[in-house]
């Protein structure tokens, strides 16, 4: 099928500055038992193709569904009176800046196929499931996978061509216990699906999620009997599934390029973060190493070109806690030096599927391991707490005011872990939260998480990314509780 | 005409397809839209979008699979793709247990809503927004088009909406985070309203040069805009309103709910489908019942049930979605003026828009975030200046509670602009809320 679209785009190429195709087909597969009975299965096939026009310093798309000949040469059509409307109303003059010319492949590194069957699948989330059913107390639980398949071809006019496929799969499976007016929810992997990597089946095995449905349930049970987090400034542990979250929020979205610029201004906002900030500016404690990675083998947004067809590597976003780069591909680190900044990026520009365009996002943005194990840190630590699995965040539209809760804590106290606390939450100031990093976990604590919930753009796109990160300590923080 | 009856022809041909026994449910969610995105009073990115997705049910011998699939709009293709999808689904019944919650209209209730509109075109649009916009940084989106909803089962069932409409929403901003928001959303343009409501924009922008407010953490008289309150139904529809959060104890309005809890006695909000602009019907077949109450008088009166959470529970549906999520909220007037807040608030904190919310404490249904926009330091009932962002973190107990002290006559109609997979056809119909304590955290 692809053949057949790169040589009727070839055909149809109009005479401007720019033109590309990006074909998508994503094939979905969401299995689910809850409280041990299989809910109906989704499948789902979605496929289009985005047509991008430059011309004249215009820059205009059209995305359809409608994938043949005629649809494709409307597409083309309709792409190109963009381009002519915007011709001089644009942010830049697009047809200054040089579009890459890409040539290559990507396929999700994966084992020897072996197929595994719905009934086989669903036969694993009910064992699962049954596990959770521990107490009368347990009041709901779900076990799921979410698998996607998914094919891109990028054509360029002047010759580019890129054709990736990934697979992806996403365990989950979440227990809810109800006793005296309060309820507890605990989940394996996150309740937003934290756990997500690119493979099949072995993603399953690598996962932990055996087992995992007996183990929820006793945290969430053991949290129900906790006593609430209590208030006070203290040092932190976050655990990679919390880590996940901070780096997201804190660190991805106000190093996204067109935020600096503004794009976002409307929508998820702008940043603190300025143009003249990168290469000097102190983010965090010389123990902060953020990097870029899309080569990461299994990690979420893995892949070799981004959808403006830049070829991808590794680059350090923060070095030894100074901002060295932004998250901002091709167009966007133009329309920058246009402004007469130097800042470097990376190849991140990326839509979430075949009828959005391309904008900057995270991908994979990781915090390399340190030096300490996890026992150091928390020997380390007089009076802290330990937190693993975010349930709540919310954060400015400069992102820099934060406040965040996890599922689960664990109290530190003389250098030693002692009881589990309840609803845990920490707020602090992205400009200065990351200089209060005090400790790196080495690489037995990484873990390679991810969301497949990042929302971005206008209109509003949902894409996933990836996080792989150590535990960290942070001294100092401004911990909280529940009511009553 | 031509989505319909192309819908209506795919419908039948499903028909034709099915085996003694089955039952089949589609439903068709398409758009053929235009975006234009601008920044700095240009334009970012501008496109179009044709997009046709069709859910299908099979359904036989209690049991169901169900598959999405895109769609070209081309007849003869699309007869293939969905008879090698119909194929799949009968495979994957096969291998499945009964399904003990399965339960879909089997009564035919077949409706048509065809909208009428006058969009602008795109050309003019773009010479409206950036004259209005000359000399002023504007950013935002502006959305337009045609959305259809349809809906046939293999019982005889047909249902049909379509609505064309735009929804522009815009920033103007004065400096960094410092910005007054507006929106300007129907089916039938007028440069006229439009002019009106970014000369608004244009004056509150004047108020934001002044030097900002720095707050400290504290509790605060404050007047929430509807848009403020907005956000705060918003996150409560996040699993507030749904039968099955509330029976599985996960809602954040639990204590509500078990009658533990109330809210203030002027607050009722209702899913009044009959006055929103989403479909009247839903994925499975059934119409959406025109009114349910879910407040009344402050307290807990009635639920969002989905077909499905009906089986399971032993109720009645009333044509929820399957998320249970409200489209249509529409939360009671009060007897404050608008014009009057001001002299109402006194002295306090006017915030145009909340940003970011999220549960704090879900069982307290407590729940945190951040002014944005125009948000007003106000003193003897004249705004005195801009405030920077601050934090709150705040028990909407308290906040539509005790601490409420009015809600306005006026309400505005909110139309959702969310776009994530395709345009939003939800909204919501909401006062502004004057409280005595706003608690300010960081």
């Amino acid at each position: 099928m692809t053949a057949s679209f790169e040589s009727i785009f070839k055909r149809l190429i109009p005479a401007v500055d720019f033109c590309s195709l990006r074909f998508v087909e994503e094939s979905t597969e969401m299995l689910s038992v809850r409280q041990d009975i299989a809910e109906p299965p989704k499948t789902c096939i979605d496929r289009g193709v985005m047509i991008t026009v430059i011309d004249k310093g215009g820059y205009g798309y059209a995305a359809t569904s409608d994938l043949s000949e005629s649809g494709l040469r409307a597409a083309i059509a309709r792409a190109h009176d963009w381009a002519k409307l915007t011709g001089g109303r644009s942010v830049a003059d697009y047809s200054a800046f040089a579009m890459p010319t890409p040539s290559g492949q990507y396929r999700t590194a994966m084992p020897q196929h072996v197929p595994v069957s719905k009934s086989e699948k669903f036969e694993m989330l009910k064992a699962e499931s049954a596990a959770c059913k521990i107490d009368d107390r347990i009041k709901d639980w779900e076990a799921a996978f979410w698998s996607t398949h998914t094919r891109q071809l990028y054509v360029t006019a002047d010759g580019g061509l890129v054709e990736q496929e990934f697979d992806f799969m996403v365990p989950s499976l979440s227990v809810t216990a109800f006793a005296n007016g309060e309820a507890q929810t605990r989940s394996f992997g996150g309740r937003y699906n934290g756990f997500c990597q690119q493979g099949g089946m072995e993603v399953i095995a690598r996962s932990g999620f055996r087992g995992s449905g007996r183990q929820t349930a006793e945290e969430a049970l053991a949290l129900l009997s906790a006593p609430n987090c209590p208030s006070d400034t203290m040092d932190v542990i976050l655990m990679p599934d919390q880590m996940m979250l901070q780096i997201h929020e804190s660190i991805g979205h106000p190093l996204e390029l067109d935020r600096i610029l503004g794009d976002e201004r409307n929508f998820a906002g702008t940043s603190f973060v300025t143009l003249d900030m990168f290469g000097t500016y102190q983010y965090g404690s010389p123990l902060l190493n953020v990097t870029f990675d899309p080569t990461m083998a299994h990690q979420f947004a893995s892949f070799a070109f981004d959808d403006d067809g830049a070829a991808a590597t590794k680059a350090y976003i923060i070095e030894n806690g100074i901002l060295k780069r932004a998250l901002g591909g091709t167009i966007s680190q133009a329309r920058a030096r246009t402004q007469g900044s130097s800042v470097e990026g990376v190849s991140t520009t990326r839509s979430c599927s075949w009828n959005r365009a391309p904008i900057d996002r995270m991908s994979n943005l990781n915090i390399e391991p340190g030096a300490s194990s996890l026992e150091e840190m928390i020997s380390s630590v007089d009076k802290g707490v330990l937190m693993r699995t975010n349930s709540s965040w919310s954060i400015d539209d400069s992102r820099n005011k934060f406040q965040f809760g996890c599922e689960m804590g664990q109290m530190i106290e003389n250098g030693k872990l002692t009881h589990i606390v309840k609803n845990p939450n920490y707020r602090g100031i992205s400009a200065t939260f990351w200089r209060s990093l005090a400790m790196v976990g080495n690489v037995a604590t990484q873990e390679v998480m991810g969301t497949p919930y990042c929302g971005k753009g206008e209109p509003s796109q949902v894409l996933r990314v990836g996080h792989a990160s150590p535990a960290c300590k942070f001294s100092n923080i401004d911990v909280f509780g529940a009511e009553g | 005409m031509q989505m319909q009856n192309y819908f209506y022809a795919i419908a039948d041909y499903i028909d034709t397809q099915i085996h003694n026994g089955e039952t089949t449910l589609a439903y068709l969610s398409a758009e053929e839209s235009d975006f234009v995105r601008f920044n700095k009073n240009a334009v970012r990115q501008a496109g179009s979008v044709k997009q046709l997705m069709l859910t299908l049910s099979l359904i036989n011998n209690h049991r169901r699979a169900e598959s999405r699939i895109s769609l070209s709009g081309e007849r003869e293709n699309d007869e293939a793709w969905v008879k090698s999808t119909l194929e799949a689904l009968r495979r994957d019944l096969g291998d499945l247990p009964e399904d003990p919650y399965l339960l879909f209209n089997q009564t035919p209730q077949s409706s048509e809503h065809i909208g009428e509109s006058k969009l602008p075109s795109n050309a003019d649009m773009l010479d409206q927004v950036m004259s209005r916009g000359r000399d002023k940084d504007l950013v935002g989106l502006f959305a337009s088009g045609v959305i259809y909803k349809g809906f046939a089962n293999s019982l005889g069932q047909r249902n049909w909406h379509r609505a064309d409409n735009f929804n522009f929403e815009w920033c103007l901003y004065h400096t960094a985070d410092k910005a007054v928001k507006n929106s300007y959303a129907g089916t039938h343009w007028s440069d006229a309203d439009f002019a009106r409501r970014m000369a608004a924009s244009s004056a509150q922008l004047e108020i934001l040069k002044r030097p900002p407010k720095i707050l400290q953490p504290g509790q605060y008289r404050a007047y929430l805009a509807p848009a403020a309150v907005n956000e705060i139904v918003g996150l409560l529809s996040w699993g507030g309103f749904s039968v099955k959060s509330q029976r599985n104890k996960q809602s954040p309005l639990i204590k509500l709910e078990d009658g533990a809890m109330a809210l203030h006695s002027s607050v009722s909000l209702d899913e009044c489908s009959r006055d929103g602009i989403a479909p009247g019907f839903q994925a499975d077949g059934f119409l959406k019942a025109p009114d349910v109450s879910l407040i009344a008088g402050g307290r807990h009166t009635g639920s969002l049930i989905s077909p499905r959470s009906a089986r399971e529970f032993g109720i009645d549906n009333n044509g929820a979605n399957a998320a249970e999520a409200p489209e249509a909220l529409d939360m009671a007037a009060g007897t404050m003026q608008r014009d009057a807040m001001l002299k109402s608030l006194e002295t306090g904190l006017l915030i145009g828009n909340l940003h970011y919310l999220n549960y704090s404490d879900r069982m307290a249904c407590r729940m945190t975030g951040m002014t944005r926009f125009a948000t007003f330091w106000v003193e003897n009932g004249e705004i005195h200046a801009p405030l920077n962002v601050m934090r709150f973190d705040d028990s909407v107990y308290r906040l539509l509670g005790d601490n409420l002290l009015g809600l306005t006559e006026e309400r505005d109609l909110i139309v959702d602009s969310g776009s994530y997979g395709e345009r939003s056809t939800a909204s919501a119909r909401l006062p502004g809320a004057l409280v005595k304590n706003f608690a300010l955290t960081l």
